[in-house]
């Protein structure tokens, strides 16, 4: 069936999602700086989809799935990866490494704050892997969800 | 019967287990001493003049080894496929049910 | 017994993955397999972890770091790669328990070896 839990979760969950969410992004996007990255970040965003999906049931009539933000970040990376030896280098070559364009700058060599603005590929491979991980999730515990649902439907 | 010679078999495999921790700690390098460290060396002296980037654990993973996080996607993406193959079935079976 | 005390966490990933053996082999149920084969991923990400480690030596991250002597930073990437793996093949194994359920009725691995239409 699809069930509903109760109103103080609910209303936790309300509060609690955009923090979440938030939360993955930044972890996402200063996966080159910080402990983080693509994979961990989309972990704690798919985290807040198991957090909706407990309080307020399956979502089993929504029709649309985001598979298709999954193959777009893995297409997205594999591009990037591949514009490597297109621009006459290797696969997985980082070209945009301290060129001045985005995420191009130039870290300090050592033991140093931070700044964002560096990385070259590595901040957009974090992104596209981030997107990827988080569709992936998302979709294997909703999948899981819906059918479980469906199963106490037939007994 | 299969189960006490099944129950023989894990205590001799986990022996041999702890023959080889026992046996790791010396010029090999046990646990806390790594020996053989020349790539990692190299990887931590040039991730930040080659790649500016500070987490050498992510220029690892998406730039010297970025075949292996392509496979890993790779993986990722053809068990959720696997998932919804398994799942789906099911969904359209309930809709039906449901009209 | 000494060598056996400062290499514990080697013994840990061994008494893991006899743990991890041990529930596959003995148990029935099926989900309770699936979990043995998650603890015994657990235990070779353990070992990854331990052989990266050097003894006082700070995390592989230049931001802000305490010191310039730093782990070694390859397993630390394999380990991640290991751990999003084992979340995609336990995703796997899940979704086949819930179709073996569906068709059978159970989830005990006896019941769902024998030839049923």
């Amino acid at each position: 069936m699809n069930w509903k839990m109760s109103r103080v979760v609910r209303t936790v969950t309300d509060v609690m999602v955009v923090p979440i969410i938030v939360f993955g992004i930044y972890l996402i996007i200063h996966g080159h700086l910080t402990p983080g990255g693509g994979f961990q970040g989309g972990a704690v965003v798919a985290s807040s989809t198991a957090l909706l999906i407990i309080a307020y049931g399956s979502f089993r009539d929504y029709k649309k799935d985001f598979s298709s933000v999954e193959s777009i970040g893995l297409t997205l990376f594999i591009f990037l990866a591949i514009l490597g030896i297109l621009l006459g280098a290797t696969l997985f070559y980082n070209f945009g490494a301290g060129t001045g364009g985005l995420f191009g700058g130039r870290v300090a060599e050592g033991i140093n704050p931070g700044y964002i603005n560096t990385g070259g590929t590595v901040p957009l491979m974090n992104i596209m892997v981030g997107l990827e991980v988080t569709a992936a999730l998302s979709l294997i515990l909703w999948m899981m969800a819906k059918s479980s649902d469906s199963m106490e439907v037939e007994a | 019967m299969r189960k006490i010679f099944a129950l023989i078999a894990l205590l001799v495999i986990f022996a041999f287990m702890i023959l080889a921790v026992v046996e790791m700690r010396g010029e090999d390098g046990g646990f806390g001493e790594p020996v053989n460290t020349d790539m990692d060396d190299y990887f931590l002296e040039d991730s930040q003049p080659h790649n500016q980037v500070n987490n050498v654990v992510t220029a690892i993973l998406f730039d010297y080894r970025g075949l292996d996080t392509l496979g890993e996607a790779t993986v990722l993406f053809s068990a959720v496929s696997g998932v919804l193959t398994v799942l789906r079935k099911y969904q359209i079976k309930k809709l039906e049910v449901k009209k | 017994m000494n060598s056996l005390f400062y290499a514990l966490p080697f013994v840990m990933v061994a008494v893991l993955i006899i743990m991890g053996l041990y529930t596959v082999l003995f148990k029935r149920n099926l989900i309770k397999m699936i979990m043995g084969v998650a603890i015994i991923q657990n235990g070779v990400n353990l070992f990854l972890v331990s052989l990266a480690y050097r003894e006082g030596y700070v995390a592989p991250i230049w931001t802000s770091a305490p010191d310039v002597d730093m782990v070694l930073p390859t397993p630390h990437a394999l380990t991640l790669t290991s751990i999003v793996i084992g979340v995609a093949t336990t995703a796997l194994m899940l979704s086949f328990v819930i179709m073996l359920k569906k068709h059978y009725g159970t989830t005990d691995s006896h019941e769902t070896r024998r030839c049923k239409e």
